[in-house]
C-alpha cells in the first residue's frame, strides 16, 4: 500500500495563508486597498494578490504614499507593475500634505519625511473611504510588529492600541468595524526576510536593481551608508565615497541605508541573508534608531 | 521544509518568555543588534544578567511591568524544521491572548515553576490546550536551578500534573525538567540532571510527529470568494476560490454544494501556476464545477456521501473573552464559522467548568471573562460543521458583539441539536 503524505513545504504554506487573507478581505470589505511602497515586501504582496484573484484583476486599488524622496528606478518599477496588472494606482503625496499645510517639513541634516507620511496616509484613507489596507509588514522585522494581529484594528484616529487588541482565533478573522474605523491587514505577517528572498527566487518575481549589489556614491552616517542625493543635507564631515552596496529594505531615500555587499544574484543574496547577524531594520533604518520604542510609538499614531 | 507551530502556556512568571529567549539564543537565532539592544535595556532596568524575556516582551508597557501582555510571534529554523513560536501571557486577565496564540498551535509548552508546582493558571491553560485540541503537550518543569536540580521535585510536579491531565483529553504528554535561565535541557541535554533520560526541548520539537494531525478524510471546501473576471479573455469564467478545510479534492470528483444540495463534478482546480491535480488543506485554490449552479460565499462544497452536519442548532464549548459584559441565555451575537457569517441566540447555558477541579457547575446564570462553559446556540441560518475534535477548521467559530464589534468568544463545536 502506498501512503501519500499531504504536506506543504514552508513557502507553499505561507503563500496559501496569504492568499486566504487577501480573499477574505476582498469578500468582506467594501473599499480595500493595497499599500505599495516599491519595496520587496510590497512587491511580493502584489504578486500574491495577483495569484489570489487570477484570472481576474485585483479587486482593489494600489496606493503609494509618496514621500517625494524615492529612488527613481523604484518609481519606474511601480508604474510598470501597476500597468502589467492593469491595476488602479492611487498616489497619496506627502509633498501635497506639506503644500496644503497639513504637515510641516522637517529641516536640518536629519530631516526626514518618514513621520509626515502618517498624516498623508490617514488623510488618504479618509478621502477614499478605505476600510481595509493591506500592508507588507512582517512580524520578524521589529518587536512591536511581532505583537500585531493579522487584522489590526484602527480607531477613528487611525490609532493602534497594542494593549487592547482583538483576540484573533484560528484563521477566523473579525473584520467588523464602524464607519470611520479601519483594519490594517498583514497577509505576510509570518514571513521572514529569508522566506521573502527564497520566494522571490522561486517565483521569479522581478525586483528593482537597487536590491542587487551596485556601485553608488554614498556617505556614512550612524554606521550606515546613505545614498548621496538631493534629499539629504550632508554635514561637512560626511564625505561622499563610492562603495559597492545593495539595499535590504527600500523606503524613503533620506533614511534608508545601504549595506556593503557583493551579492549580484538572488542566490548570492539568499546566501548573504542566511549568514547575516544583523536584522534588516537594524542595518538599514534610521527611523528605528530614534528610541527603543520608536516603531511602537509611530504605529500607535497610525503609521504603517 | 515543514512548519511546526508552538505556543507557550502557564502561569505568570513561570518563565515562558525567558524560555523562548533561551531557545532563540542557544540556537543562534538572535541577531547582533537585537542582542545589543536587550543587553542595554537590561542594564538600564538594573538586571544582574541579560534578560532574555525582552526578546519577546517588546511593548513599552510589558517592559515597564515585566510581564507579557500580548502574544509575540517569533521565527527560527534548524536544519530539521521551521518553527513559528507564539509566546503568550500567563496573566489571567490576558487569557484571551493566550487563546489567540494557542488556537493555531501544533504543540503547547506548559511551563510550571518547580518550586510552586501546578497552580490554577497551569490548570486553566492545560485545560484550554486540551479544549483547543493541541495534539501535543509538553510540560516544562522550570527553574530547576532554584531547587538544586532535584529529581524528586520534578517527579512530584510530574505526578501532580499527570493526575490532573488524566481528566483531560491529551493524546501526547511529555515532561522535561528545564532551567530557562541557564539553558538546561533547552537546546542541549543538561549535565546538571544526569537522572533525566529524555531529550532536550529542542530535540523533542524537532522530532514530534505532526503530519497525521490534519484531517485528510472529510472533503470540505468552504467557498470564500467567487472569481468572475470582467474581461473578454475569460468572459465565461466562474471559479470558486477558497482554502481546503478538510480532505482531498481532485478534478472529476462528484461533489455536493450546501445549502442547495445540488450535485456536480469538479471540472478543474485552478491556480495562477496552472491546473492542480490534488488539493488538500491548507491549500488555497479555485474550483470550477461542470454544472452551472448557484454557488456563493459561505456555501460548503463536500462529497455527497460525506457531508458535514447541516443544522441551525449547535452545541458548543465557549471561552468567554469580554471584560465589559457576560454571556447569558437569550443573548444575541454575530457568529463567524468558516466563511459563513450568521446571527445566533444563546438558547441555553448548560454548565460552567471549574478549571481547578474540572467540575461542572450546572445552570450558571452567566459566563464572565475567561470562563469556559457549554452552550446551545440557535443560528438564524443553517451552518455546515463537523465536531471540532474531528476537524479544527469546520468545528471552530467566533462570536462577535454586534454593538462594539469586539470578538467576545472562541467556540468549539461538540455536537448538533438542542
Ligand atoms: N532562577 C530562574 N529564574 C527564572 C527561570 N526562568 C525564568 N526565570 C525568572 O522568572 C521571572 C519571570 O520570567 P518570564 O520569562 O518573564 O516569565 P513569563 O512566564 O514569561 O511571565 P508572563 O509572560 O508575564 O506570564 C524572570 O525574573 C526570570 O528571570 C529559571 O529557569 N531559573
Ligand atoms: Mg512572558
Amino acid at each position: 500500500m502506498s501512503i501519500t503524505t499531504y504536506e506543504l513545504n514552508h513557502l507553499d504554506h505561507l503563500e496559501a495563508e496569504a492568499i486566504h487573507i487577501f480573499r477574505e478581505v476582498a469578500a468582506e470589505f467594501e473599499h480595500p486597498c493595497l499599500m505599495f511602497s516599491g519595496g520587496k515586501d510590497s512587491i511580493v504582496m502584489l504578486h500574491l494578490a495577483a495569484k489570489a484573484f487570477w484570472p481576474a484583476r485585483l479587486p482593489f486599488p494600489v496606493m503609494h504614499v509618496d514621500t517625494g524622496h524615492n529612488f527613481p528606478e523604484v518609481l519606474a518599477f511601480r508604474d510598470q507593475r501597476v500597468q502589467e496588472l492593469e491595476a488602479r494606482l492611487v498616489i497619496a503625496s506627502v509633498q501635497k500634505s506639506i503644500d496644503e499645510g497639513r504637515v510641516v517639513e522637517e529641516t536640518g541634516p536629519r530631516a526626514s519625511r518618514n513621520r509626515l507620511q502618517t498624516t498623508t496616509l490617514l488623510d488618504a484613507i479618509e478621502e477614499h473611504r478605505f476600510d481595509a489596507l493591506f500592508g507588507g509588514a512582517r512580524r520578524d522585522e521589529e518587536k512591536a510588529r511581532a505583537k500585531e494581529r493579522v487584522y489590526s484594528f484602527r480607531d477613528d484616529f487611525g490609532q493602534w492600541d497594542p494593549k487592547n487588541q482583538r483576540p484573533e482565533l484560528w484563521s477566523l478573522y473579525n473584520g467588523r468595524i464602524r464607519q470611520g474605523e479601519h483594519i490594517r491587514v498583514f497577509p505576510i505577517s509570518n514571513w521572514t526576510e529569508l522566506d521573502i528572498w527564497q520566494y522571490i527566487a522561486r517565483e521569479n518575481v522581478e525586483i528593482p536593481h537597487v536590491y542587487f549589489a551596485h556601485e553608488r556614491p554614498v556617505f556614512s552616517r550612524d554606521g550606515m551608508w546613505l545614498a548621496d542625493s538631493e534629499f539629504v543635507t550632508r554635514t561637512e564631515e560626511e564625505v561622499v565615497v563610492t562603495r559597492k552596496v545593495r539595499y535590504r529594505t527600500v523606503g524613503d531615500m533620506s533614511c534608508t541605508g545601504a549595506v556593503e555587499s557583493e551579492a549580484e544574484t538572488l542566490e548570492q543574496i539568499i546566501e548573504e541573508v542566511s549568514a547575516t547577524r544583523i536584522t534588516e531594520r537594524g542595518a538599514t533604518r534610521a527611523d528605528d534608531r530614534v528610541s527603543e520604542a520608536a516603531m511602537e510609538d509611530r504605529k500607535k499614531e497610525g503609521y504603517f | 521544509m515543514e512548519f511546526l507551530r508552538f505556543a507557550t502556556a502557564g502561569s505568570v512568571d513561570d518563565g515562558k518568555s525567558t524560555l523562548i529567549g533561551r531557545l532563540l539564543y542557544d540556537t543562534k537565532s538572535i541577531f547582533q543588534d537585537q542582542m545589543e539592544s536587550i543587553e542595554a535595556t537590561s542594564v538600564q532596568m538594573g538586571n544582574d544578567y541579560t534578560n532574555l524575556a525582552l526578546l519577546t516582551d517588546g511593548l513599552r508597557a510589558e517592559r515597564e511591568q515585566g510581564i507579557t501582555i500580548d502574544v509575540a510571534y517569533r521565527y527560527f529554523a534548524t536544519p530539521k524544521r521551521k518553527f513559528i513560536i507564539a509566546d503568550t501571557p500567563g496573566h489571567t486577565q490576558y487569557t484571551r491572548n493566550m487563546v489567540t496564540g494557542a488556537s493555531t498551535a501544533d504543540v503547547a509548552l506548559v511551563l510550571v515553576d518547580a518550586r510552586h508546582g501546578v497552580v490554577e493558571q497551569s490548570r486553566r491553560h492545560a485545560f484550554l490546550a486540551s479544549l483547543l485540541r493541541i495534539p501535543h503537550l509538553v510540560v516544562c518543569v522550570n527553574k530547576m536551578d532554584l531547587i538544586d536540580y532535584d529529581e524528586k521535585a520534578f517527579t512530584a510536579v510530574k505526578e501532580e500534573f499527570r493526575s490532573f491531565a488524566m481528566k483531560l483529553d491529551v493524546p501526547d504528554l511529555t515532561f522535561i525538567p528545564v532551567s530557562a535561565l541557564h539553558g538546561d535541557n533547552v537546546v542541549e541535554r543538561s549535565i546538571n540532571m544526569p537522572w533525566y533520560e529524555g531529550s532536550s526541548l529542542l530535540h523533542h520539537l524537532e522530532e514530534v510527529h505532526i503530519a497525521s494531525d490534519r484531517n485528510h478524510i472529510d472533503a470540505r471546501f468552504p467557498v470564500q470568494y467567487v472569481i468572475r473576471p470582467q474581461s473578454d479573455e475569460h468572459h465565461d469564467y466562474r471559479g470558486y476560490a477558497g482554502t481546503v478545510a478538510g480532505g482531498v479534492f481532485k478534478p472529476g470528483d462528484e461533489v455536493m454544494v450546501l445549502p442547495s444540495g445540488f450535485t456536480s463534478t469538479v471540472s478543474s482546480i485552478d491556480s495562477f501556476d496552472g491546473p492542480v491535480s490534488e488539493a488538500f488543506g491548507p491549500m488555497a485554490v479555485t474550483m470550477r464545477l461542470a454544472d452551472d449552479i448557484d454557488v456563493s460565499r459561505g456555501d460548503m462544497i463536500c462529497r455527497p456521501n460525506n457531508q458535514p452536519t447541516s443544522s441551525q442548532d449547535l452545541q458548543a464549548m465557549v471561552c468567554w473573552m469580554s471584560e465589559t459584559f457576560s454571556l447569558a441565555p437569550r443573548m444575541k451575537l454575530a457568529l463567524k464559522h468558516t466563511t459563513r457569517s450568521s446571527r445566533v441566540m444563546v438558547a441555553d447555558l448548560q454548565y460552567r467548568i471549574d478549571v481547578n477541579t474540572l467540575h461542572r457547575e450546572e445552570n450558571p446564570e452567566s459566563l464572565t471573562l475567561n470562563e469556559i462553559g457549554r452552550v446551545s446556540l440557535r443560528s438564524t441560518q443553517p451552518l455546515f460543521f463537523d465536531e471540532y475534535r474531528r476537524n479544527r477548521n469546520t468545528g471552530a467559530f467566533i462570536l462577535v458583539d454586534e454593538t462594539t464589534n469586539a470578538t467576545v468568544a472562541a467556540g468549539i463545536i461538540v455536537g448538533s441539536g438542542t
